[in-house]
């Protein structure tokens, strides 16, 4: 059996997607600035393409602009509202311990620029407390920027509190939706949110596209410069064949949503009942708030990447947050985040579930982590140990 | 092309020597939980040879297939082999290991020699003048450094 269970990582492209790709490079592949016919056809394309994202989340079309991804649109919100900041004398942003890379390095960077930056905690189940985040305002912040979802846990933040707070403090509120959009309903209004990146291939749709929401009022910074492609706000002759593409998947997923996320969530359940028989094994974060298809656990004694080594050979792709997996010598800071210990976090691993995942499959993977489990711990010292009460135990 | 070399994935999957003796007469173990990998090697040792071997690894793909090639390198050797082996042979012998991977085999040829710290301090008349063991600070180092 083979299994894709990494969708939080890339998702295949939907043959919508890929249908809506090619027109746009065999006929309509004119450059959207020239002005004779297939050039003038792909600037069409490329607007409609603009008011069907919008309306996805609930924008306007000029609130939209395309970029090559969430990593780039993230950066350019973070820059967008630290120049915002910096005019106004205030440079204090507020963000979260367990943010994707994209926001906390270039925070990193705005740090060393002589920005301030407040972490908030996520606790033990990987939520943010509105409160907390209420507090932490300053007269000097001038973003709060917290993730829709987690990549790696899946949790799912109360994105229109944390809106409505930022609303009332009058500060620039972004949020990182990448793993949310196509699979959570999302409304910009609703939620009251200045900023949303979100890519393309989370979707089903191509890597390498993405889009960045900007409310109408907040001035970008440009992180491109070069020609007047999306306002002037994003150099470089658009990807009209991604963004085709994109707005195909975006349009099939946000339609499924529902149906799609009664479905995961049930599977996902089951999957999380079955693996939590797992002795000494504990699901990571909110197990309500998440992601209809996230499941993450930590089970100790063993190590992440043996784990998915040996799940690979079952025709199973998961993936782990063990410092062997990432190159660096940590564990994955999402886990730590939530105050996983380094021992348990290396023993981690996440399992993305796809819309057409089914039942058989799912009961495939309980097995065959079970058994892959047993037998790595049947010849770990640190098992050894911890059976023998040398060390306590840290999971139930 | 793969992560792993052939080798590495063989030694991973079916893994030689596993398990405990119970009756060793030097027993090593390097690395910790923090970091994401410890080895610890069983050896019985009779007249200046490694009769037996035995392994059991906490760790990634690399350094549960460093301990089993490892095994297989000392096992029915004379201690001076053993006391010898090097990362560096454990390393060619699996055909390589990614540069960041390196650390692996150096935790696999640390705990051959934490075993035989452990044989001669309860047998210190046999201890070898020139043998004293002396664990690397952070193995995971000499991988980094491969790499700049």
């Amino acid at each position: 059996m083979k299994i894709y269970a990494d969708n939080a990582a890339t998702t295949k492209m939907s043959r919508t997607a890929i249908d809506a790709m090619i027109p746009y490079m065999e006929e309509i592949y004119g450059n959207p600035s020239s002005l004779y016919e297939i050039g003038q056809r792909a600037k069409e394309a490329l607007e409609e393409a603009r008011t069907e994202v919008a309306a996805a989340i609930n924008a306007e079309p000029r609130e939209i602009y395309f970029t090559s991804g969430g990593s780039e649109a993230d950066n350019q919100a973070l820059r967008s509202a630290a120049e915002i900041g910096k005019r106004k004398g205030i440079k204090h942003i507020i963000s979260t311990a367990f943010e994707h890379h994209a926001i906390l390095h270039t925070l990193n960077r705005l740090e060393k620029e002589g920005f301030e930056i407040t972490l908030l905690p996520v606790h033990e189940d990987g939520l943010v407390v509105p409160q907390e985040l209420e507090a932490a305002i300053r007269e000097d912040t001038c973003l709060v920027t917290i993730m829709t979802a987690n990549n790696e846990i899946g949790t799912i933040q109360p994105i229109a509190e944390i809106g409505a707070i930022c609303k009332k403090h009058g500060v620039l509120f972004h949020t990182d939706a990448v793993q949310a959009v196509g699979h959570l309903p999302t409304d910009v209004k609703a939620s009251q949110i200045d900023m949303l990146s979100a890519s393309a291939h989370k979707f089903h749709g191509p890597k390498g596209t993405g889009f960045l929401y900007v409310r109408r009022g907040v001035p970008l910074t440009n992180l491109i410069e070069g020609g007047a492609q999306e306002k002037g706000k994003r150099a470089g002759t658009e990807n009209i064949p991604g963004i085709m593409s994109m707005t195909a998947a975006l349009k099939e997923a946000v339609a499924g949503i529902e149906k799609n996320s009664a479905h995961q969530a049930a599977l996902r359940d089951r999957l999380i009942a079955g693996l939590k028989e797992i002795p000494h094994s504990a699901l990571n974060g909110d197990a309500v708030k998440r992601l209809p298809g996230n499941v993450n656990f930590c089970f100790e004694g063993i190590e992440g990447e043996s784990l998915l080594l040996l799940l690979d050979d079952k025709g199973i792709s998961a993936s782990s947050g063990s410092a062997c997996t990432s190159g660096s010598l940590d564990p994955s800071h999402v886990l730590l985040a939530i105050g996983r210990v380094h021992d348990v976090a290396h023993g981690s691993l996440r399992l993305s579930l796809g819309e057409e995942i089914t039942e058989e499959e799912v009961d495939y993977i309980i097995q065959s982590v079970r058994e892959v489990v047993e037998y790595l711990r049947s010849f770990s010292p640190v098992w050894r140990d911890l059976v023998n009460g040398k060390t306590p135990f840290l999971l139930p | 092309m793969a992560l792993y070399s052939e080798k590495v994935m063989d030694h991973f999957r079916n893994p030689r020597n596993v398990g405990v003796i119970e009756d060793a007469n030097a027993i090593g173990e390097v690395g910790n939980a923090k970091c994401g990998d410890i080895m610890k090697m069983y050896l019985k040792i009779e007249d200046d040879i490694v009769e037996d071997v035995k392994f059991e690894t906490f760790g990634c793909g690399s350094a549960i297939a460093s301990s089993s090639m490892a095994t297989e390198l000392i096992k029915g050797k004379p201690l001076s082999e053993a006391m010898n082996l090097t990362n560096k042979a454990v390393t060619e012998a699996l055909d390589g290991l990614p540069a960041y991977k390196l650390h692996c085999s150096v935790l696999a040829e640390e705990a051959i020699q934490s075993a035989l710290e452990d044989y001669y301090t309860k047998y210190p008349e046999k201890r070898p003048a020139d043998f004293a063991f002396k664990p690397t600070e952070d193995p995971h180092e000499i991988g980094e450094a491969e790499e700049e």
